[in-house]
């Protein structure tokens, strides 16, 4: 009877395996390092077994010249080493491979905090830094201590307001921000079976601010569906009677629309605690919620009326912004006075563009919000995308209405 | 593996966002991770570091996977961190890096020295000794190599 990352791993929870890597991927940001270290290591040849990828999506279009020489290099390498290689403009590496890449049952490397994401597929998947995927690249394998296991019960339905959004957002609250350190997370019970793929992403998204390197739900119905569609067929993943290092239990329709007061993403309190809060800055977007259905969310709110404190918007891929732009959602984002950014992490990171100054507030659907990290004396409130719209109208925070 | 400094003591959930913010990340140039090390938490920090051990409370390290995080302390002189745990990611890259990093729950006070010993697993300071949680053996082997790229240059 076995968690899901030990049967994915194959092994029990605290032994150590070395594994062969199914998806390995950077981003412009881990990637220029991962490739110094594998030049370092005598640059023996690329793994023939795992599939590599680099995606540009941290600063997109390059800023200066500096980024555009680093951009240059790691672009050329990827193209003449035959890696899968998106450029500026096709998204964030963890929407693409949410995009019909990742299948339940494979180990998934990224060179990023927030791989955890795929998780959602009832993939393993976690991140680590340059130098170890410049080993994956290398050899095709790496390491892994089989991680004990938190479970996260779910029953019932969201109601109101609230979106996965404030559920993930409780539940880094509840476990803080080492309460599941070096475990995974599962989301189990009869309330996952009805969160939709993309909002099992947001959930996974959030499982390393608890510290955990993994979040992951069991591949059911919905999961086969979503593939289907990819053009994947897929097996469902029965969970077993299993033990769990430390167990929480949500009732979905007491979660509420919360916000995550900064410089901690585990200091979580009700939005009608911090309601009348100005705000000088509204971000929609980034790997937790930059997707279609974030945007349409954001756009049915504001649609037909304006934005009173600058509004941008950036679709997590490529794929994202043709939907938006095909079903409308774009123009009313558009002519709601919101602006619109290329397809990648857009101001999360503080590193290009959106930077809020000294003293600005940012109200962002990201998932950090530590010191400074969007600009120096700035500070950032995380919220779910409804309540980002609500807020946005308003400039100041703002609870937002029950559709 | 022994080693000895002076103690810099550090608060919980230090971030890598903390150890060097967004805005200096695009480079190759190690000596401006190196001046902005901790930057955001103490300014004058940076110039400090040359030969002492970070004293940490738990979760050091949590968040991005930056490696410039634990590339900058190494490089500003770190001999090592201590802290009761680590972030996962940041374990990963400091040992991948050279950079010993050891999990034991200890009372800090600035400036002390502070002795620790990896293989047989202790840290001293302040006349108290303290079990430390020993390496895995891979990690063990990675830092005894002086880190990946030196363990695959020789293991390959």
């Amino acid at each position: 009877m076995s968690t899901l990352s030990e049967r994915i791993l194959r092994g029990m929870a605290g032994e150590y395996v070395d594994r062969k890597v199914d998806h390995a991927y950077v981003h412009d940001g881990t990637g220029v390092l991962t490739l110094e270290a594998w030049k370092n290591m005598g640059a023996r040849g690329i793994s023939d077994t795992a599939h590599l990828h680099v995606f540009f999506d941290h600063i997109v279009p390059a800023n200066n010249s500096t980024t555009a020489t680093l951009q240059h290099e790691l672009r050329d390498f990827a193209c003449r080493s035959f890696f899968r290689f998106s450029d500026i403009g096709g998204g964030i590496c963890h929407q693409l491979m949410s995009e019909g890449v990742v299948l339940p049952n494979e180990i998934v490397i990224g060179a990023d905090s927030h791989s955890c994401t795929l998780g959602a597929f009832g993939a393993f998947a976690t991140g680590v830094g340059a130098t170890d995927m410049a080993a994956i690249w290398m050899t095709g394998e790496t390491w892994f201590r089989v991680p004990e296991s938190t479970g996260i019960h779910l029953a019932g339905n969201l109601v109101g307001a609230a979106e996965a959004k404030d559920l993930a957002l409780s539940y880094v609250s509840k476990l803080g921000m080492d309460g599941a350190s070096y475990q995974a997370l599962e989301f189990v019970g009869e309330g996952a079976a009805t969160i939709p793929m993309d909002d099992r992403l947001t959930l996974c998204n959030l499982a390393v601010e608890t510290g955990a390197k993994a979040g992951m739900f069991y591949a059911d119905e919905m999961t086969l569906h979503y593939l289907a569609a990819a053009g994947y067929a897929a097996q469902v993943q029965e969970p077993e009677p299993c033990s769990y290092k430390q167990e929480l239990d949500f009732d979905l329709s007491d979660i509420v629309p919360v916000i995550a007061v900064p410089p901690r993403v585990d200091t979580v309190k009700p939005v009608s605690d911090l309601a009348g809060l100005p705000v000088d800055q509204v971000f929609v977007g980034t790997c937790t919620n930059g997707r279609y259905s974030d945007l349409a969310r954001f756009a049915r709110i504001v649609k037909g009326r304006k934005v009173v404190v600058r509004t941008i918007v950036v679709p997590a891929s490529r794929v994202v912004l043709q939907k938006a732009i095909n079903t409308g959602v774009l123009m009313d984002l558009v002519e709601a006075g919101c602006s619109i950014g290329t397809p990648g992490c857009g101001p999360c990171l503080g590193s290009h563009m959106g930077v809020i100054s000294d003293g600005e507030v940012c109200l962002s659907t990201a998932n950090r919000n530590f010191r400074n990290r969007m600009g120096v004396g700035g500070e950032i409130y995380l919220s779910s995308v409804s309540t980002a719209a609500a807020s946005a109208l308003e400039g100041e925070i703002t609870e937002p209405e029950v559709s | 593996m022994q080693g000895r400094g002076r103690a810099v003591c550090m608060g919980t959930d230090i971030d890598t966002d903390v150890v060097i913010a967004g805005r200096y990340l695009r480079t190759k140039d190690h000596s401006i991770w190196v001046a902005h090390v901790f930057e955001d938490l103490d300014p004058s920090l940076a110039s400090r570091l040359n030969g002492t051990v970070i004293v940490a409370g738990k979760n050091f390290g949590c968040g991005s996977s930056r490696e410039q995080a634990a590339i900058a302390i190494r490089e500003a002189g770190v001999i090592a961190v201590i802290a009761p745990s680590f972030g996962r990611i940041f374990f990963r890259n400091a040992i991948n890096i050279g950079l010993p990093l050891i999990e034991c729950d200890i009372t800090c006070s600035e400036g002390i020295p502070v002795t620790f010993d990896l293989t047989s697993g202790w840290v001293e300071t302040g006349g108290m000794k303290y079990p430390s949680r020993p390496l895995s053996v891979r990690m063990q082997e990675i830092l005894a190599a002086g880190g990946l790229v030196n363990y695959w240059r020789t293991h390959g």
